[in-house]
């Protein structure tokens, strides 16, 4: 166990360096392409907002099944089958067949070509379970079709959280996919999420709807009440024109009123429907919806034909410039509710650092100096291995760009900790056949060989706790199980090869020393 | 080195050992665990005040008036810091924390919301589950390790040891209500691997003299193995305890739970390595022949 080939001791020696280069590289700015390698640092450490946001896909389903309903009263009555009663209950649609054509429906909604039957091409699955009793039918969406609508809405919904979160223009942000209905956002150096939260709790669905001065209207109305809260409105249920015909829209200062608008530019689509709509309906008022709620209700007074247009109510300057943006960015496809956060304000994350780096310094100390008065020179082996130990550790943590967290702090300070302790199986093992043995080299190698199977039981329970720590943890939790885990691997490559290699340069060179240890 | 005869107190030890365990089920089932806002779910506010005039009863009872449900309020770190714990979790709402803000700074004055955590009903109920699951796994995990490195007999000793520790650990944060937050699963978890640790290290020994000593009686060998070793785990627990004991007292408020935890957790790692793990290998009979027999298969 103590011999070394010249092209072993060259590789530890190189690997080390290279490594340590990587952890000296965090504290130096150093101005080359390969080395720009950071550790970065977790929200706690950096101050910062990490949100968990659930988008509630209800709506979405409802919505969903209301179309589908549509369809399926056209291919019914393409196919001359009555189908009547439809109701949808509890996320399913139920409706009554007449008796005679039982067979044919089922069969009809068997059918894997059928165009009820829309994924069943592509996924081999259908998009619902069917029950039948009688003459009823009551069909809910399979858990294939939930999946497939659930990952859809994610995607879209994730990608307006993105944009949304682009525009306000915070350094660095992180957006995760996490399961089939959450979104991850991490906003780092953000300590007020106010505004994110705000801009992504709203769903931004606009739209543009005539008030009814009559109730029987063709459409059907509705009753909605004015953002402010201060009054209601009975409003068409005909959508005169909806977000999505959006182009630009941005703060702006009507220079009549002296009030904070949001002008809007609308696509050619948009720009036909709108002048369409607007000439037809001067006198009216046009209820600008958003959300299910009126933000404001203008008297259309001539036709508005260039696709341009304001949108007044009451704006102040921030709340024109998140509305802009909230239309700008899109629609949500379904609500999102925020069901997680942790905000971290900057200077408790100095304080972390600092705290961490000083209990870090306090107890290296402490540890290299108790090894110091038990094992004397040995003990500087120890400590040396122990030094180059906090080198590779920081310094892979660098390479893989982990994230250090105040908890992988401590894992560091632990690792600090324990690391000495294979060191101190072997030397212990050593005294132990030193009593025996008289060679010194012989009682070393043995020394080594001997210990060699409980430090490797022993480091491997530590990893077993470190791994299941990392698959099972979040956030700050799992930066402790990296900086465990990597730090009982440091430590075995520092133990068995730096340590070891000193130490047999040592012992080959005072091999006829007594009371060697 | 003078040889220490820790075989002398197994029975003594194993009782109180019990009593201790008896003791911390007992708390753990009827008085529970503090469990923080990972765990529960609620809002947690790390604020800091701008005078020193501002003291719990002043925090709490402007909290009260809010409407926030059951309002815990405790001093974190310093006289200026406060940690202020409610039932009542409305992130939708992002005005919320903004206007606790304004309506605490009218009663109290400037105040610095450091840190503001906010767990809804549905997380906190997941993270729990998976803290368990996490423990449990790992326990299993250790046991199945340890049963392909030994024999049963051991392992029975070595996972006996393992649940002393966090049972009795567990025990301690439930009769002081100390919280249990995610950091302090992470610390469970360490717990169990450096238990396991310290009982492998003793039962390699163990192992070992098993094949050199024929004639010598388990009672007696475990003792010859905790001597041979005892220097070992004297110097392991030591530098351990430092490496702790520095993250205790300079790591921090937001570590103290978890460095605590740690350390009650090495220090009955290392009893219950000696005197759980071994007393349960003398009272199973473990012999030559219980290795001897398995190595032959």
């Amino acid at each position: 166990m103590l011999y070394f080939s010249k092209l072993r001791v060259f590789s530890v020696l190189i690997f080390t360096l290279i490594i340590s280069y990587f952890t000296i590289s965090n504290f130096t700015k150093v101005d080359d392409e390969f080395f720009t390698k950071n550790i970065k640092l977790g929200l706690d450490l950096q101050g910062g907002s990490y949100l968990l946001l659930e988008i509630d896909n209800e709506p979405v389903i409802t919505q969903r099944l209301q179309s589908k309903v549509l369809e399926f009263k056209k291919f019914f009555k393409d196919k001359d089958i009555k189908v009547r009663n439809f109701v949808i209950e509890n996320k399913s649609i139920i409706f009554d067949v007449e008796n005679s054509k039982i067979e044919e429906v089922k069969s009809l909604l068997d059918d894997d070509k059928s165009e009820i039957n829309p994924y069943f091409q592509q996924y081999k699955s259908h998009q619902f379970n069917i029950e039948n009793m009688d003459t009823s039918f009551k069909l809910e969406f399979s858990d294939y079709g939930l999946v497939l609508l659930k990952n859809s809405s994610l995607d879209q919904a994730i990608e307006i959280v993105r944009r949304r979160v682009d525009e306000v223009g915070t350094n660095e942000p992180n957006i995760l996919k996490r399961g089939n209905d959450r979104i991850l956002v991490e906003l780092p150096g953000l300590d007020d999420p106010g505004r994110i939260k705000s801009l992504l709790g709203k769903t931004a669905n606009l739209t543009f709807q005539f008030i009814s001065s009559s109730s029987e209207e063709s459409f059907g109305t509705e009753k909605l009440s004015f953002e402010d809260g201060s009054s209601e409105a009975i409003v068409s249920k005909r959508i005169v024109l909806s977000g999505d015909n959006l182009m630009d829209a941005k703060p702006t200062m009507n220079n009549q009123t002296n009030e904070t608008v949001v002008s809007f530019s609308l696509d050619r689509v948009g720009a036909k429907k709108f002048g369409k709509a607007t000439s037809n309906g001067v006198g009216k008022r046009l209820a600008i919806v958003l959300d299910g709620k009126i933000i404001s209700a203008p008297e259309v007074r001539e036709p508005i034909i260039g696709g341009n247009g304001q949108i007044s109510g009451n704006f102040t300057f921030q709340s024109a410039t998140d509305l802009a943006l909230l239309l700008r960015s899109g629609a949500l496809p379904a609500p999102l509710n925020i069901i997680e956060e942790r905000t971290v304000g900057p200077d408790l994350g100095k304080d972390s650092i600092n705290a961490g780096i000083m209990s870090l310094i306090i107890g290296f100390i402490l540890v290299v100096a108790f090894m110091f008065y038990k094992y004397r020179f040995f003990g500087l082996i120890a400590n040396l291995a122990l030094i180059s130990n906090l080198f590779l550790l920081v310094g892979i943590l660098t390479l893989f760009e982990a994230t250090l967290t105040l908890p992988g702090i401590a894992g560091i300070i632990l690792t600090v900790g324990m690391a000495v302790d294979a060191n101190v199986l072997i030397f212990e093992r050593i005294k132990e056949e030193l009593k025996n043995e008289n060679n010194s080299i012989v009682a070393f190698d043995s020394g080594y060989t001997k210990s060699r199977t409980t430090i490797l039981d022993a480091n491997i329970t530590t990893l077993i706790a470190a791994v299941i720590l990392f698959f099972m943890g979040s956030g700050p939790i799992k930066g402790f199980s990296i900086t465990l885990g990597v730090g009982i691997l440091t430590t075995l490559f520092s133990v068995y090869f730096i340590a070891r290699l000193i130490t047999a340069y040592y012992v080959i060179k005072n091999k006829h020393k007594e009371k060697l240890i | 080195m003078k040889t220490i005869y820790f075989n002398k107190f197994y029975k003594s030890f194993n009782i109180l050992s019990g009593i201790l365990i008896i003791t911390s089920l007992i708390f753990l089932v009827f008085k529970g665990l503090n469990f923080g806002v990972d765990f529960k779910g609620g809002t947690l506010i790390e604020l800091r005040t701008d005078t020193s005039s501002a003291n719990i009863t002043k925090i709490r009872d402007s909290f009260n008036q809010m409407n926030l449900g059951d309002v815990s309020v405790k001093n974190f770190g310093n006289e200026t810091d406060f940690v202020v714990k409610f039932e009542k979790q409305n992130s939708n709402d992002p005005q919320f924390i903004e206007e606790i803000k304004t309506k605490l700074s009218n009663s109290i004055g400037t105040v610095d919301f450091r840190r503001v955590e906010n767990v809804g009903p549905k997380v906190s109920a997941e993270l729990l589950r998976s803290g368990v699951i996490a423990i449990a796994l790992s326990l299993a995990a250790m046991l199945l390790y340890i049963w392909i490195r030994f024999e049963w007999q051991f392992s029975l000793g070595a996972i006996l040891a393992l649940f002393h520790d966090v049972i009795i650990t567990l025990g301690v944060f439930s009769v002081f209500s100390l919280e249990i937050n995610l950091s302090i699963v992470a610390a469970v978890l360490t717990i169990v691997g450096y238990s396991m640790n310290d009982t492998v290290v003793i039962f390699d020994r163990v192992r070992e003299n098993l094949r050199k000593y024929a004639d010598v009686k388990i009672f007696e060998l475990t003792n010859i193995s905790i001597n041979e070793t005892l220097s070992r785990t004297i110097i392991t627990s030591v530098t351990t305890l430092l490496a702790l004991l520095s993250i205790f007292i300079f790591g921090g408020e937001i570590l103290k739970g978890f460095s605590l935890a740690m350390i009650l957790g090495v220090i009955f790692g290392t009893y219950s390595s000696i005197y759980i793990a071994n007393p349960v290998l003398v009272s199973l009979k473990v012999s030559q022949r219980t290795i001897v027999k398995e190595e032959k298969e």
